[in-house]
């Protein structure tokens, strides 16, 4: 029977890939074809979706994007066999866009049937774990350490210092906490990946608790992600029926159980303090640090909270070894990024590339500039608190230190596209505006500084004395920045000020810069 | 906030003992580890600006008006939230940090009323204070924006106001009523600019779960949450440092004032058993102090038939001295006695016992401990040889396993309960062993006892003796300590005794209605989880075997070794506030101070040459002995001091008829309470705002009463008993109360060395306070037992003789509420009856059902003794087959039905077990209507009084 791919991720879901799935079978059943439907996760090049591949004898053919009435066509030009078509795309692997990247996190995502696990096991998985279950909990760690990888949910803190801490902190309980609440604007690698390979997660978790002694796992996810909780469950029941969950894990011992539990709906639950005080069942209020989750995290215990990328990465590390991940990147970032392209963009999708490309090669040679064909004015790199970037700044190396150097983050590696019709007044006003909703409400910059930031935005436009209110911005932004007891309010300064310094004239303004 | 403006540290202190050296402002600093950085600062004397901050809560770190810089640390940390390091350098003040404070407190402002100088904070303000320390100049983003300043002003409290305009949303009302009350009443509703405090779920704060602490109005830096009484009559401007007069608990006060009017109570930070904490009574509910329901003038009648009238001080005094003295006369000395008062001072409670048995010449004295904790004093004498509790409340906090027994802290002790209820968030277990599903069961937040043994009324004693025999059989008790520390003789009957089959959980479980597995539980937890302390109340006294169920406590504590350090121990929380120093003071007819039977010899030489006189060696009558001697016509003449017998007492009928037969009774009170409606001479009391003298609460703490006001009545209680006792023939010449403790010191071991010199340096002093413990005792019994041995005593359980039948099928016991206090005679005369009007019929569902009553619906309630109406709460706090009323209102009868059983050896009376009929009525008891028309006469025979100058 012959294999055909039709993606479940909620991307080709949204473009019609469910009801081409069911085209699919009901017209290839009443043709008397024999076609096995597998729902894989998405291979990430959205412009191409809904995407269907063939499994043929010259290996996988894709055709795309596909709508319900292609079908019949397609169906009629020989698609079960590979034949040509006007939307035959050839081996997915082999267009540009895809075969420039360097897939070490995402590797298998759209080749697998996410929530099989013969599958998984088929294509490398749990190899990661089979290792660390030969290793002492020190020397996983080390694994993680030398590969050099950084915090993937935004604040790119290296992630074996984390997992150290976390080793040497004694307790009688431990817990891992994956922030799968990935709620930055523009991004989505979290949940394709969820949905595309969920039982690389369950392995990095897996993996993360042995290393630091902790045996339940909870992974906190967006409560906008109905499809990734379906795959996350399906994949965490087949870990456990085949013993890579639940008590002995493989026969070695180990314990480590692992729940899904759906997030509250507030972008400020993505910050890790406030997450666990969510997870705990309370407000999600940002708690102060000292004391670090990794010291006093869930329910007070030493706690791992790591992104969904970062632990999706460890598999990878500890298959092939630390070094190998560390090859792969430049300077202090090490390793690839999942970069998520998205707003006006001609060519929108996943793109998993290591550290040290320009944004410019992104945007034009692989994004393929805007959807609009208008020329970019400004991205917004790293969510909705990350800086907008102008044209001259576009020839940047994707590496947290070269964009902190000028005032910019990668952040969870979001990318936001505007062509040269966006007024970055309004976006600085949006930036205000997101930070008033979705403000916690503990701290007194953020509670009240957003809210007044909004006015003071609209006062400078409305041209109401202009350079008083510019100064006041300013000095809000300070506040703001210094303030602020999270990144929520500390953050909301970059946009804003980003836009207010490349972009004066939008405000009204003469040249802001000195 | 308090007027009176003391150091806030911003952070609770560190109970660390190791030290930490750091530099703030150049300033080598060495304070506690675990210390804030802010609370370092504060401590060396340098004010960081701070909103959300004080002392009493933890850090929170959401103003951030207290960041510092730290050297080599990222950022400007919040002062509150960073613990101090060896070595870290700290700068508290530069431009940076200037202008981040300015920053957050012109966010601030932006969304505050700008009506300071109306305001009723105004001077009393920590956001006021803080912007200035700042130096705030201007307001850039004027006043048009977004803000809350059109919030409406809830007004709901009767004592306080909320008034969310004026809120600055720094949490601390919210971190309040969660961390020091644990009601979780409060949150904060929505996020972001939207946030705000919420009573419940957006209710106004009388419909919350709200339990009017004041905890977040003492917690409030704004005029948000502020008293009413300052809305309506300014800042106080200056405040003394008293004792509360309410429960046992006895918290320090500073009673704030405005020349000789009491502007608000707040709790004292450094009160040693509250804490700065406080409930809703002591904060609030002063107000019957100066009640228009007072009586200042002395009055007297022949017949209690006749109006009163009032007459001078020394006409009043020499009347009833006349009186008195003729009784005697034509009667014989011991035809007249006198009542204590547990609401009095220490002083005064002296005074009072000397009188009678000084200037009486008998030994006709007794006090309200009779009728509440005179188990406790008989059972813990014989078992540890120490009438009184073991504990400081402070020992909770070391607490692992906490059995509660018959006991409401929640109600009955609410600051003390507060402090439980912490210490059981931290995860210390719990087991009830109540009739009724108290609060603590399961109906206090993040509380939840994980055994409740739901006891018949009355299977006390065979409940801890099951609980005994598992810890005995399966091998659990402390045998080391038991057998180095206690009489080994009488731990080895014990054991024997507990151990027999009657007496397993098995074998009385359908006797008490308690499973056998729960008690076995219970046993095992008490037995093997750690510090094990027991705290227990009237529902273990108040039975015809109180005693006993005291003795098997002091059994259960000894066998385990859960006695003479933190955590442990066996703790009655006694009832009123001065209930242990009554009871320390000699009040009982067989005692002298310090609880020396008055037939010991050598005892009563000592009081003979010290006061002058022969003293008799016979113990004197009891309460329930009075009344029955007056009856029998032998007893004619009463001198109670604040204390109402006539409604707090069993058997009221009774107790009218033994108060109707009195030839002279003078009651000294501040009201014309039920008891003075009997009187032939009253004499005004003082309130505890009106004297000097001192309360000892139940962890034994003796601690200072202070004169705020001048007595309404000219004055205080302790100088009209030396009135009365000088017209009476025997001379007394006290100027100031602190003679009488320094006579009380000369003659009493336990408090040889207390002082008012020591109290004020102190605050406070545990008794036994000596040569051998100059700075009193907080853990008792911890080398060995006051009585050398330990002696375990047998607890044969028999049952009580009132008993259910088919004619009074159900069981009433009684107790009290939060918001009431006992007779009800302060706290009626307060707002508080917004809370609770009437005294309720509590019975549950199933038996309401049976019955066809109605929640609300009039309820006929009959015992053996008498009949009174009481309206239905149906509530499955109670078990099917018990009905629970308690006693706040005179007109709500319940002492007409409680019977006159009582304790076996101190007559304690069984107030928590009366069989009863209820049935659906539609008028008041034929009781109620007399007494409505006898107290309605004796009211117009107030009314109608003849002046002092007629």
């Amino acid at each position: 029977m012959t294999r055909v791919f039709i993606s479940r991720d909620s991307t080709a879901l949204s473009l019609g890939a469910e009801q081409v799935a069911k085209a699919v079978e009901q017209q290839a059943n009443s043709k008397g074809l024999s076609a096995e439907i597998v729902r894989n996760g998405s291979r990430g090049l959205f412009w191409l979706e809904p995407l269907i591949e063939v499994e043929t004898s010259q290996g996988r053919v894709a055709y795309g994007p596909v709508q319900v009435e292609d079908v019949a066509s397609l169906l009629d030009a020989g698609m079960l066999d590979g034949k040509q078509h006007p939307l035959f795309l050839g081996n997915i692997e082999e267009i540009a866009y895809f075969k420039n990247q360097n897939r070490l996190t995402f590797a298998r995502v759209g080749l697998t049937d996410p929530v099989n696990i013969d599958d998984y096991l088929a294509h490398d998985g749990y190899r990661g774990l089979k290792n660390a279950l030969a290793l002492q909990q020190t020397e996983i760690v080390k694994q993680v350490t030398d590969s050099g990888l950084r915090g993937r949910g935004g604040a790119a803190f290296p992630t074996g210092i984390k997992w150290n801490t976390v080793l040497n902190a004694p307790a009688d309980q431990k817990y891992i906490v994956c922030n799968a609440d990935e709620g930055d604007s523009g991004t989505f690698s979290d949940r394709m990946i969820m949905e595309g390979d969920p039982f690389v997660l369950i392995e990095g978790m897996t993996i993360a608790g042995l290393a630091v002694g902790a045996t339940q796992g909870y992974i906190y996810l967006r409560v906008e992600y109905p499809h990734a909780k379906i795959a996350l469950n399906q994949a965490i029941e087949a870990a456990y029926k085949n013993g890579y969950l639940g008590e002995n894990i493989q026969n070695s011992g180990k314990t480590f159980h692992l729940e899904v539990r759906s997030g509250a709906g507030a972008y400020i639950c993505g910050e890790e303090t406030s997450l666990l005080e969510s997870l705990e069942g309370k407000r999600g209020l940002v708690r102060f640090k000292p004391p670090l989750p990794a010291i006093v995290g869930l329910f007070g215990k030493p706690t791992i909270v790591n992104n969904v990328i970062s632990l999706a990465s460890i598999p990878v590390i500890l298959d092939k070894g630390g070094e190998y991940y560390k090859n792969y990147g430049m300077g202090r970032s090490r390793g690839t990024l999942p970069l998520q392209l998205a707003g006006n963009i001609k060519h929108p999708g996943l793109f998993e590339v290591a550290f040290g490309m320009t944004l410019r090669e992104l945007l034009y040679d692989y994004g393929g500039g805007s959807a609009s064909g208008r020329p970019i004015r400004a991205v917004q790199v790293g969510g909705p608190l990350g800086a907008y970037l102008h044209e001259g700044q576009f020839d940047t190396p994707l590496d947290y230190e070269a964009f902190a150097a000028i005032s910019a983050v990668l952040g969870h590696g979001g990318i936001v596209v505007h062509d040269d019709t966006v007024n970055m007044a309004d976006m600085a006003r949006y930036a205000m505006e997101f930070c008033v909703e979705e403000s916690c409400g503990k701290c007194t910059p953020c509670r009240i500084g957003s809210t007044r930031g909004v006015e003071v935005i609209d006062r400078i436009v409305e041209g109401v004395q202009k350079d008083k209110n510019t100064v006041l911005l300013r000095d809000l932004c300070d506040t703001m920045t210094y303030g602020s007891l999270c990144a929520m309010g500390g953050m909301t300064p970059f946009p804003v000020l980003s836009a207010l310094n490349h972009f004066p004239e939008d405000f009204g303004l003469q040249s802001a810069k000195a | 906030m308090s007027a009176n403006n003391e150091i806030d540290y911003g952070t609770p202190a560190s109970s660390s003992a190791n030290q930490v050296t750091l530099e703030i402002d150049g300033h080598k600093v060495t304070v506690n580890a675990g210390s804030s950085v802010m609370r370092a600062a504060a401590e060396a004397g340098i004010s960081i600006p701070k909103l959300c901050a004080t002392d009493s809560l933890d850090p929170f770190g959401s103003c951030r008006m207290c960041l510092v810089q730290i050297e080599g640390a990222r950022g400007y940390p919040a002062s509150c939230t960073t613990p101090v390091a060896e070595g870290m350098k700290v700068c508290t003040q530069n431009d940076k940090l200037a202008s981040i404070r300015r920053g957050i407190a012109e966010l601030y402002i932006s969304d505050h009323p700008l009506d300071c100088l109306t305001c009723a904070a105004n001077g009393d303000c920590e956001l006021q204070d803080t912007v200035g320390q700042v130096g705030l100049r201007e307001v850039r983003y004027g006043f048009e924006g977004e803000n809350h300043l059109d919030s409406e002003k809830d007004t709901s409290n009767p004592y306080f106001s909320f008034d969310p305009a004026k809120c600055i949303v720094c949490s601390r009302c919210v971190r309040a009523c969660e961390e020091v009350q644990g009601t979780f009443a409060l949150t904060i509703d929505g996020r972001g600019f939207d946030s705000k405090v919420s009573p419940g779920q957006n209710q106004p704060f009388m419909e919350s779960e709200c339990v009017s602490c004041g905890a977040c109005v003492q917690a409030c830096p704004t005029a948000t949450l502020m008293e009413k009484a300052v809305i309506d009559n300014g800042v106080p401007e200056h405040s003394t440092i008293t004792t509360c007069a309410y429960c046992g608990v006895g918290c320090s006060f500073k009673a704030e004032m405005k020349g000789e009017q009491l502007v608000r109570m707040v709790p004292d930070k450094n009160g040693q058993a509250n804490h700065g904490h406080s409930c809703v009574k002591g904060r609030f509910a002063f107000g019957y102090a100066t009640h228009k329901d007072r009586i200042t003038t002395p009055m007297v009648r022949e017949k209690i038939s006749d109006p009163w009238r009032e007459v001078s001080w020394e006409e009043a005094i020499g009347f009833a001295a006349n009186k008195l003295k003729g009784i005697q006369a034509k009667y014989g000395k011991d035809s007249i006695g006198g009542i204590t008062s547990s609401r009095c001072t220490n002083e005064e409670t002296y005074l009072v016992q000397k009188l009678i048995r000084a200037g009486f010449g008998n030994n006709n004295v007794d006090t309200c401990a009779r009728v509440c904790h005179s188990p406790t004093g008989y059972g813990l004498k014989s078992t540890f040889g120490e009438s009184s509790g073991t504990q400081t409340f402070d020992s909770v906090m070391q607490s692992d396993v906490i059995m509660v027994i018959g006991a409401n802290p929640t109600d009955g002790h609410p600051v003390f309960g507060s402090m439980m209820k912490r210490r059981l968030r931290q995860g210390a277990k719990l087991i009830v062993v109540d009739p009724r599903s108290i609060d603590l069961v399961s109906n206090s937040p993040h509380v939840k006892a994980d055994y409740h043994l739901k006891l018949r009324p009355g299977t006390n004693v065979a409940v801890v003796t099951a609980l005994a025999h598992v810890i005995v059989t399966e091998g659990l008790a402390d045998e080391k300590f038991a057998l180095e520390r206690c009489d080994v003789e009488s731990f080895g009957k014990w054991k024997t005794f507990v151990a027999l089959p009657e007496h397993s959980p098995e074998a009385v479980a359908e006797l008490t209605g308690v499973p056998a597995e729960t008690m076995r539980a219970a046993a095992r937890l008490y037995a093997t989880g750690g510090n094990g302390a027991i705290y227990y109340g009237l529902g273990v006294t108040e039975h015809s075997q109180g005693s006993t169920t005291v003795i098997g406590i002091a059994n259960l504590a000894m066998a385990t070794g859960n006695i003479g350090r933190d955590g442990v121990g066996v703790n009655p929380l006694r009832g009123q506030n001065n209930v242990q120093g009554s009871c320390d003071m000699g009040s009982f007819p067989h005692e002298f101070v310090g609880y020396r039977h008055v037939s010991d010899s050598q005892t009563r030489m000592q009081f003979e040459s010290a006061w002058g006189v022969t003293l008799s060696s016979e113990p004197g009558l009891r309460i329930p002995n009075m009344f029955g001697a007056a009856i029998d016509g032998s007893f004619k003449g009463l001198y109670v001091q604040g204390e109402d017998i006539a409604q707090s007492d069993p058997d009221i009928t009774h107790v009218h008829h033994a108060l109707r037969e009195l030839e002279c009774l003078v009651v000294q009170d501040i009201f014309l309470n039920e008891t003075a409606k009997f009187a032939h001479v009253f004499l005004p009391g003082s309130s505890f705002l009106e004297k000097n003298g001192t309360f000892t609460n139940a962890e034994r703490r003796i601690s200072p009463v202070r004169k705020v006001m001048t007595p309404l009545g000219g004055k205080e209680d302790w100088e009209v008993t030396q009135d009365l006792s000088n017209a009476l023939g025997y001379p007394m010449n006290y100027s100031h109360p602190s003679e009488i403790m320094d006579e009380i010191a000369a003659l009493t071991p336990q408090f040889a060395g207390v002082s008012y010199e020591k109290i004020d340096e102190m605050g406070s002093i545990q008794w036994p306070c000596n040569d051998e413990t100059p700075d009193g005792t907080p853990i008792m019994h911890a080398d060995h037992f006051v009585r050398g041995k330990g002696r375990f005593m047998l607890t044969e359980y028999v049952a009580t003789e009132e008993r259910t039948s088919s004619k009074y099928p159900l069981i009433l016991t009684t107790g009290r509420i939060l918001s009431q206090y006992n007779v009800g005679a302060q706290t009626r005369r307060t707002e508080n009856v917004a809370w609770h009007e009437e005294d309720r019929l509590e019975l549950h569902p199933h038996d309401a059902e049976v019955l066809g009553i109605s929640d609300g619906d009039w309820c006929g309630v009959k015992s053996r003794s008498g009949e009174t109406v009481l309206r239905a709460l149906i509530t499955d706090r109670m078990q099917p087959g018990v009905v629970y009323t308690t006693f706040h209102f005179p007109h709500s009868g319940a002492n007409v039905i409680t019977t006159d059983n009582s304790d076996w050896a101190t007559n304690c009376p069984e107030y928590k077990v009366t069989a009863v009929h209820v049935a659906k009525v539609a008028q008041p008891s034929a009781w109620q209507q007399e007494y409505q028309d006898f107290s309605d006469n004796q009211l117009s025979l107030l009314e109608n009084r003849i002046a002092v100058n007629e």
